[in-house]
């Protein structure tokens, strides 16, 4: 029967199958696996039926212990079940896999590999997650390339029936698992042909049924559980064979044999390297490319890992083996080995033992290659068999890093390629908002699907979420291609944002005579003498063919916005000639068609114009002979940043962290602080000025910025002496400050984002024009030298004494200097204007739990760090645990500050006398209810410092060793809404419970925005959400009513686009309650879909609409004998339609479903009604004699 | 008592119509104004410019952000299709009233393109609509436009619609032409079946203190009825195309008084929407009474019995101010 070919990343090909040959689904997302879940959702939404004629059933659920939890019920009740999971969470699956495999149960777990947070998370690809369950009793079988996945999704299902041994099927997070490649497409009589009906129904016979009871999960004794544990040997015995049996079918089928360990390479090889996983991929094509050259080397591809079948492990490779490396893709510190290394060592001593081995006991070594997702190139392979050829090769060695501490690593010679010369190759520098990838992955389904050619897709994202840059890798040619690493010999190199050529050396991976493509906002005869002296001196010398669109221009003129993703594609296949250019052109319309066709004509036909248009704006430049530009490349850091940033975060930042040694890295994940004021970003093509005439100095848009790029300062105009010319101020208004003194609002310009929220929310209009306020969006270029010098001089003004400032109030607050400052969040973004109040309000004492999200994210995804550190060097003082023990991990904090608080207190009472009575008195009993009482305890806790250093105690020390903690501290428990309405609600709750004087913030977006926008029980009714595609039929859950039900625990609900006063004040009420406090502020997000200018717009409504109803229940109230619970927010005043239908979330239900919509719609308007009325009947009960 | 009148080739029991409201998104609320007496219904408007732009926005916001960031490729699920992306639910409503009703439904349509007019009017005929009201409005902002090219785009666009469709179709045209006869005449020598008199539109006013244009409709009353009926009153018997008044509508006098004028039937919302549905038949009946009272026999016996030439000083209608002539002098 005729396959499809199809072009389609691996985690599209594992859900395609697993979706056909299961009937529930259980899942929770996380990075990288999302989108398996995501599309098994996404196939059931459309009504894709199984092989057996049903729709299965998908779930997302609060973790992924609740997943396998779920799995193992399904499982247990008859169902076939699958799952879809990563490193930590396949981690929190662990004790159901021990019971799932301990009941012989068929499963298939599918997994891309990911690295396991350590000494900091990644969530980029290895084993070390899936080596952390070899150990359970699952059965594990490793794709190597996107074809495998489709096809060992199959067969790992076929076994796992007949074996009844549960099976993880593994492959290579990102790499694979987003790896876009042109495979050919299983059919549906292939999964009928492949899976046993017998089988499955046997599975369902063995069910738990009422109808023919039994018991199962029974607690067993020291006299029989060891034994019961030994039944299941003879299943794993049978195991290889069952999947080797299921390749064999598989072959004949589809003509595709696999083996249980594969060997390709010279058959008379000496020299071979053992592996599993896409790195496989590349072995086989430098095995490929050696053996042409006459080398005697070879490669063995585990496919199953375990059970590991010795004999035919050994049997895979050629009598002529001298030397094995084993490569292993995690690290087990403290090992004998890494795990497959150990298995190979033990397998070949077994069979010697026994005198069964074919061959001279080989030369085996070990080695760790690959983490998170670390390039594995050939030269790096080269450089393994290079070693091997030695006499005394290196054990336990690493490749693909510098290793200078403990010298594990072998040199390569990164000269050596493989690349065949008939492979296109071409790389595209993108923005993330630009739409190249989605541009390239359209390419690459256009040449993979309608030509004969094979092709391959990577993409590379940046660690930020704004102004973030792309790297596309795309691969075509006739041959099939096994490239799994990035491209770093191009023949295409096309570069959509032109301020990319200042920063990276964008042509660097040009090889002589490739094509250059630039997006440029110039003329053809301007583009030359604009380009930097850099890209002009590698287009010369290396003799490149250089083409120019001023794609905005096409885009604006077209009515494309600054989508430049059509027209960046005509020019490639205009240029690439991989096809002849009219059928390009129509291909690319056909995909036009295809994509946005259901979005309406008018959309098509945009596009269509953009193509149009594009050939006639595309233009050869003919390369002069001589260079004419004197602009070089921006150093990625400034010379006065410190010598770490300028060493090591500066090589990060300038793409370069492959080349950071082992020996600059920090040993424990300690980064410094305070570094992302080193990187200037420069990513806001427009940015705010101030008009000092019209400003109110109301400081709100110093408090919504949510990159803190927008600073305010009240000081001595004697100051202004030194000033840069351009530098402005006006005089103070309000009788707070001292009588002559100024205000300045000054602008970050290189680090602001260009989100505009700064302008919407000013409320200051231009009385002689009233469409302008007093900060307007001006275009950031002609502004940037300049606006640099001003914010230095303005970093220089010494911040107004936060003793004498009115920090409850919005102006007051926003002179506290942010402690947390231009992070990567999106522009726009509606968490980050929180975080920054409370590192403002609270950073100089304040010590955060992270959980992990976006929050983790922008607030500690390297290269920099946006928390910061004020003048005196204090800061707040961060770290991120998991995603599910927030709550729990920032009790910890607690735990130990109140500890070492109270042992400081005990050994100043053992010291009275000799600190002196009245100091320890002071100290103990100070009262640090506010700045001016938390400033004078540090007073205080310094005086006894100086006395603790002349006298003479035993405890000095260790008194001095805690004496910090005499001083408030400041306790932060931060995450978004998945972690503290789902996956961390347990602990959250406990927390609550526990009575600890603990701050939460839940930055509550309603989603999941990190992962991509998976529902969370956050999520209200009528909201499309990954798996609620057709909007969540259920309300959003109360968290805040489910947290002062304990009566004792401070509970706030914050809006700050509604009231920026109330959010300052239930932050402040919150830090001062001795007790619990949790604020759930609400957070817009690009998740909602709308102009995130307008966030703040949008938060207004959504408490002007009763959908979110602000509060503050204060306990400290009750013992006044008032009521705790504050209404901040009026009866609803406007239709939920009017909130609603502002964002893409809710209004997308009435483009796709309308009826439902209104159903959504009279829902959510009498759930609003329903709140507010319960609300309101609370705020208006009476206390007055319970607060006796 | 014959209230009969005719309306765009309709013979209607009466000139009682709901024009383009709310109320016809609702069957019940349709249900009810059909059972009240109305004689026609004319829906509510299918915008394309608002189509436009809400596919603009998805296509927009669906993508947005996406493909940028390792974790995250896309903020959205991408639905495969919209069942709603170019009106489809506004025509299945169409289908749904011709359904729910025995009186004939009149489509409503804004277009913004040639195209777009075109495509919409052609299936909102093939929703089953028996006629179309086209409800054309600009405002010509630029001052190079001369009064001819927007005179030219209102009949190029009636023309565009008459080609393809073969019901009857309508002109809901503002009040602002400099030559508001000429524009009718051309409107109807273009084809147009009736002209409305007239579409209310958005008036902007100034909020002072957050100093912001604030645009709403206000309810109409009864005075505006005075503008439509200066005209109808001047436009009848000079068309072939019917007359239809729809503003100013709020009881069975100004029905009355815009028969009287020329009119050949009357639309109302404002008064309905403030009433309910069922208070149309309190007008019909109304009407009734003060044409029994005042010994009317039928509708088409007053029709146009006040119009420019039916009456003896017909400079009333076509005085624009007040000035100080002496009666002797006539």
């Amino acid at each position: 029967m005729e396959r499809k070919m199809v072009t389609i990343d691996g985690n599209e090909a594992a859900a395609y199958v697993a979706h056909k040959i299961n009937e529930v689904i259980a899942i929770y997302p996380i990075t990288p696996s999302s989108p398996m879940g995501e599309w098994s959702d996404e196939y059931s939404a459309r009504g894709q039926k199984n092989i057996w004629g049903t729709v299965p059933s998908v779930t997302e659920m609060q973790s992924e212990g609740g997943a396998s939890g779920a799995v193992h019920g399904a499982l247990q009740s008859g169902a076939l079940t699958t799952t879809f999971t990563a490193s930590q969470g396949l981690l929190l699956m662990i004790p159901n896999m021990y019971k799932i495999a301990g009941e012989l149960t068929s499963t298939v777990f599918h997994v891309s590999a990911r690295s396991v947070a350590a000494q900091a998370l990644s969530i980029f690809g290895d084993h070390s997650d899936v080596m952390a369950v070899r150990q359970t009793g699952f059965a594990m079988l490793a794709s190597n390339s996107i074809q495998e996945i489709m096809d060992f999704a199959l067969i790992s299902q076929a076994a796992t029936l007949e074996a009844r041994v549960p099976f993880v099927h593994f492959f290579d997070g990102f790499r694979s698992s987003h790896e876009v490649q042109k495979i050919e497409q299983l059919t549906i009589d292939d999964m009928r042909a492949m899976i046993d009906d017998d089988l499955v129904r046997a599975h369902r016979a063995r069910a738990l049924n009422p109808d023919n009871p039994f018991i199962r999960g029974t607690a067993q004794n020291p006299d029989v559980f060891f034994q019961g544990r030994e039944t299941v040997n003879p299943f794993y015995m049978k195991t290889p064979g069952i999947v080797q049996k299921a390749m064999d079918k598989f072959a004949k089928l589809t003509g595709r044999q696999y083996r249980l360990f594969d060997y390709v390479g010279h058959p008379e090889a000496e020299r071979i390297i053992v592996l599993m996983g896409s790195g496989a991929e590349a072995v086989h094509e430098t095995v490929d490319y050696l053996v042409e050259r006459g080398e005697k080397v070879g490669v063995v591809k585990v496919r199953l890992y375990r059970p590991f079948s010795i004999k035919d492990f050994v049997a895979a490779f050629p009598k002529t083996t001298k030397a094995i490396a084993v490569l292993d893709r995690t690290k087990e510190p403290g090992s004998a080995g890494e795990p497959l290394y150990q298995d190979a060592v033990s397998a070949f001593s077994e069979l010697m033992a026994d005198d069964e081995l074919p061959f001279k006991y080989p030369k085996i070594i070990g080695g760790r290659y690959g983490l998170s997702s670390k390039e594995f190139t050939p030269a790096m392979i080269k450089g393994i068999f290079d070693e091997l050829s030695k006499s005394k090769p290196k054990n336990h060695f690493t490749i693909g890093i510098i290793d200078d501490v403990t010298n594990t690593s072998l040199e390569w010679d990164s000269s050596f390629i493989t690349e065949s010369e008939d492979t296109m190759r071409g790389m595209f520098y993108g923005l993330g908002a630009d739409g190249t990838v989605g541009a390239n992955k359209n390419s690459i389904k256009i040449i993979g699907e309608e030509t004969d050619n094979y092709a391959q897709g990577y993409f590379v994202y940046d660690s930020k979420k704004s102004g973030s840059m792309t790297i596309s890798h795309l691969r075509f040619g006739k041959k099939p291609i096994r490239s799994t690493y990035l491209i770093n010999k191009a023949n295409f190199v096309a570069c959509h944002q032109f301020v990319f050529l200042e920063k990276f050396d964008i042509l660097e991976n040009a090889v002589e005579g490739a094509t250059f493509l630039l997006n440029a906002p110039y003329s053809k005869d301007e583009v030359w003498d604009k380009l930097p002296k850099r890209t002009q001196e590698q287009i010369i010398n290396k003799k490149l063919k250089f083409y120019m669109i001023d794609a905005y221009e096409v885009a604006k003129k077209t009515g494309m916005g600054a989508r430049i993703n059509t027209i960046m594609q005509t020019c490639f296949f205009a240029i690439s000639g991989i096809l002849p250019r009219d059928e390009a052109i129509a291909k690319i319309k056909g995909a036009i068609q295809k994509t946005y066709g259901s979005k309406g004509e008018k959309i098509v036909q945009m596009n269509f114009a953009a193509v149009d248009q594009t050939l006639a704006n595309l233009f050869e430049i003919k390369v002069p002979d001589k260079i004419t530009s004197h602009v070089e490349m921006k150093p990625p850091v400034p010379d006065n940043a410190p010598d770490f940033v300028k060493d090591v975060t500066a090589m990060l930042i300038a793409g370069k962290g492959d080349e950071v040694p082992v020996s600059k890295m920090p040993a424990d994940g300690t980064w410094p602080s305070a570094t992302t004021q080193w990187e200037k970003r420069n990513v806001g093509l427009e940015v705010p000025v101030w008009d000092e005439a019209v400003c109110i100095q109301c400081n709100k848009c110093v408090n919504v910025c949510p990159h803190a790029v927008i600073r305010a300062k009240v000081y001595d105009p004697k100051i202004l002496d030194n000033a840069p010319e351009t530098f402005k101020h006006t005089k103070v208004r309000g009788k707070d400050f001292p009588e002559g003194w100024v205000y300045t609002l000054q602008v970050a310009v290189e680090d602001c984002t260009g989100c505009e929220l700064c302008v919407e929310v000013c409320p200051a209009k231009n009385k002689q024009e009233v469409g302008k306020k007093a900060i307007n969006m001006e275009p950031q270029i002609p502004l940037r030298e300049r606006e640099r010098e001003n914010w230095n001089f303005f970093l220089e003004i010494p911040d107004y004494d936060r003793k004498e400032l009115k920090i409850d109030t919005v102006k007051g607050s926003q002179f506290l200097r942010p402690l947390f400052e231009f992070s990567g969040a999106c522009p726009g973004c509606g968490e980050t204007p929180y975080v920054k109040l409370a590192s403002q309000l609270f950073g100089d004492r304040m010590i955060v739990a992270n959980a992990t999200g976006c929050s983790s994210i922008y607030g500690g995804n390297l290269p920099t760090t946006p928390w910061a550190k004020d003048e005196n060097g204090r800061g707040p003082a961060w770290s991120n645990s998991l995603f599910e023990d927030n709550a729990e991990f920032g009790l910890g904090f607690r735990l130990t500050i109140d500890k070492h608080n109270q042992q400081a207190k005990e050994m100043l009472q053992d010291m009275k006398d000799l600190v002196g009575a009245e100091l320890v008195e002071k100290i103990i009993n100070a009262k640090q209810k506010d700045e001016i009482g938390i400033s004078k305890q540090r007073e205080r806790v310094e005086e006894l410092k100086k006395k603790l250093e002349k006298i003479d105690h035993p405890n000095k020390e260790n008194l001095l060793s805690v004496a910090d903690y005499l001083v408030k501290k400041s306790v932060w428990i931060m995450g978004g809404d998945g972690w503290a309405y789902d996956i961390g609600y347990g602990g959250l709750d406990h927390v609550l419970a526990s009575g600890k004087n603990v701050n939460i913030l839940v930055l509550d977006t309603e989603v999941y925005s990190n992962t991509g926008g998976q529902m969370s029980k956050a999520t209200p009714t009528g909201a499309v959400a990954k798996f609620a595609a057709g909007g969540k039929p259920l309300p959003k859950k109360d968290l805040g009513m489910l947290a002062l039900s304990y009566g004792n625990v401070y509970v706030a609900r914050v809006a700050m686009g509604a009231s920026d006063t109330q959010t300052v004040k239930a932050f402040i009420e919150a830090e001062q309650y001795d007790g619990p406090s949790i604020i759930i502020a609400y957070s817009h997000c690009i998740a909602h879909g709308y102009n995130m200018k307008y966030g703040m717009d949008q938060q207004k409504r959504a408490v002007d609409s009763g959908h979110w109803i602000m509060f503050r229940y204060n306990p400290d109230l009750l013992k006044e004998g008032k009521n705790p619970l504050i209404l901040d927010s009026k009866a609803p005043k406007i239709p939920l339609e009017e909130y609603m239908y502002n964002e893409t979330r809710f209004k997308m239900v009435s483009k796709m479903n309308p009826k439902a919509a209104k159903e959504f719609l009279q829902h959510a308007q009498e759930q609003v009604e329903l709140n507010w009325r319960k609300y309101e009947n609370m705020a208006q009960m009476e206390f007055s004699e319970k607060g006796e | 008592m014959d209230l009969s009148t005719t309306y765009m080739g309709f013979k209607l029991k009466n000139p009682l119509i709901p024009s383009a409201s709310p109320l016809s998104a609702n069957i019940d609320k349709a249900k009810e104004l059909e059972d009240a007496g109305a004689a026609a219904i004319v829906m509510y408007s299918l915008f394309e410019e608002q189509i436009n732009q809400e596919n603009e926005a998805l296509d927009t916001f669906l993508s947005q952000g996406s493909e940028s960031f390792a974790e995250a490729m896309a903020y959205f699920p991408q639905p495969e299709s919209f069942a709603n992306a170019e009106a489809e639910e506004y025509l299945e409503q169409v289908s749904k009233l011709k359904e729910a009703l025995d009186i004939p439904v009149i489509g409503s349509l804004n277009g913004v393109s040639a195209g777009g007019w075109m495509k919409y009017a052609k299936k909102i005929q093939e929703a089953g609509a028996d006629g179309l009201e086209l409800n054309i409005f600009f405002i010509p902002t630029d001052p190079d436009m001369t009064a001819t090219t927007v005179e030219e785009m209102y009949i190029e666009n009636l023309k565009t619609v008459k080609q393809h469709v073969s019901i009857p179709v309508s002109v809901k045209m503002g009040p602002f032409f400099s030559s508001m006869a000429n524009m009718a005449k051309q409107l109807d020598d273009a084809g147009a079946n009736a002209l409305v008199l007239f579409n209310r539109l958005y008036q902007p006013d100034i909020d002072l203190e957050e100093l912001e244009v604030v645009t709403a409709l206000e309810p109409s009353t009864s005075y505006e009825l005075r503008l439509p009926l200066r005209w109808l009153a001047i436009l009848y018997g000079r068309l072939q195309a019917d007359l239809a008044v729809s503003r100013g509508i709020h009881s069975a006098q100004d029905v009355l008084k815009a028969i009287m004028a020329g009119a050949d039937v009357t639309q109302m919302t404002s008064v309905l929407l403030q009433k309910g549905p069922a208070y149309l038949k309190t007008i019909l009946q109304d009407l009734i009474n003060w044409m029994e009272e005042h010994e009317y026999e039928s509708i088409e016996q007053m029709k146009g019995s006040m119009s420019y030439k039916s009456i003896a000083q017909p400079a009333a209608y076509t005085r624009a101010n007040y000035m100080k002539t002496l009666q002797s002098i006539r």
